[in-house]
């Protein structure tokens, strides 16, 4: 991972790279085991089908929110630091489904204390549905001294 | 304890026990996470959703962006999850208590989480020894929705380290409800 992504670089509208994946058993029981949620519906189909009422196991919301991470750090590369996100789940992601992470940059704003901070709305598709939407407010450096990780105290204001 | 953010209950609450009422903004289940934080978790997390972001596998990288490891931010909650079984416990314990709590005294027996909220402030370091805290701010008057007639309620749970610093704080917004058909208990 080369980038290292500037506020400069960034504007309103801007479409970062998507990212598709294909979901298994897998990809959710790993998921939700590393996230340490023990909930059936995580593993477990029967309880899943019987007693949720939904068609298989399906991703877990900490789990997706990794998944929401990895995606805009790989745009941002390892300066990107996450301060708010706000999830909103539509519809559960199951084993077979292709799962595309698609964004737009929403607002740009470099604050009082000087940080820069990218708005964007994220959305995590199956097909035409928006499974899990998320908006995101990620601090990127402003120049090539900065570094937004070094924040602390009222310089950082997620 | 009542922190000072506390809102208001909204909506009709004829109907709400007074104990409930009586939570607004008080702190509730204060906890220490079972076991200190591990860089080996970061690792399965990251393999788990193929994150390559060397901030979390280099350490010279980490050395120069954060002065050391640190976990990805959104591990946040990862870390006062309890364990399935532990000695002395026969039932699984549950994270969030404040919202089971809420489903049982309000009598709404399935429940979603409709958003959830996260802001990040210190980054989370292994080793690190993380509290985490409940906080009701809000129950709503009784909604109808495609699920069933319930209530939405609003619950913080803030996230602290063993030197008292604030490393997040997770609003999440539920929906308890009992499907159309299921009488009152």
């Amino acid at each position: 991972m080369k980038t290292r992504l500037l506020f400069g670089n960034v504007a309103v509208g801007d479409t970062p790279p998507e990212l598709g994946y294909d979901v298994t058993t897998t990809t959710v029981v790993l998921g939700a085991l590393a996230s340490r949620d023990w909930r059936p519906m995580h593993h477990d189909r029967d309880f899943a089908v019987n007693r949720n009422g939904t068609r298989d196991i399906f991703l877990n919301t900490p789990n997706q929110a990794a998944w929401f991470e990895r995606y805009l750090t790989d745009w941002t590369g390892p300066t990107g630091r996450l301060g708010r996100m706000t999830f909103r789940m539509n519809a559960p992601v199951f084993p077979g489904d292709h799962m595309v992470f698609t964004s737009t940059v929403t607002g740009t704003e470099i604050d009082d204390a000087g940080c820069g901070w990218i708005d964007l709305d994220v959305a995590l598709m199956v097909g035409d549905v928006a499974a899990t939407t998320c908006a995101v407010r990620i601090a990127v450096p402003v120049d090539e001294d900065d570094n937004p990780w070094q924040r602390r105290g009222d310089g950082w204001r997620p | 304890m009542t922190t000072s953010s506390a809102g208001p209950p909204t909506g009709d609450l004829a109907d709400i026990p007074d104990e409930v009422l009586a939570r607004f903004g008080d702190v509730q289940y204060e906890q220490e996470g079972g076991f200190p934080v591990e860089q080996g978790y970061t690792w399965t997390t990251c393999s788990a959703v193929e994150n390559a972001n060397p901030l979390f596998w280099d350490d010279a990288v980490a050395v120069a962006l954060t002065d050391g490891p640190i976990a990805p931010p959104t591990m946040l909650s990862v870390w006062f999850r309890p364990h399935h079984w532990s000695p002395g416990h026969t039932e699984p314990a549950v994270p969030l208590q404040a919202h089971f709590d809420l489903k049982d005294e309000l009598d709404l027996p399935e429940a979603i989480i409709s958003s959830n909220t996260i802001t990040f402030h210190e980054p989370v370091r292994p080793g690190d020894r993380v509290r985490s805290r409940q906080i009701l701010r809000s129950i709503s008057g009784p909604k109808t929705t495609r699920l069933g007639l319930g209530r939405f309620w609003v619950i913080e749970v803030e996230y602290l380290n063993q030197d008292g610093a604030l490393l997040g704080v997770e609003s999440y917004t539920a929906f308890g409800y009992r499907r159309p058909g299921e009488g009152a208990q």
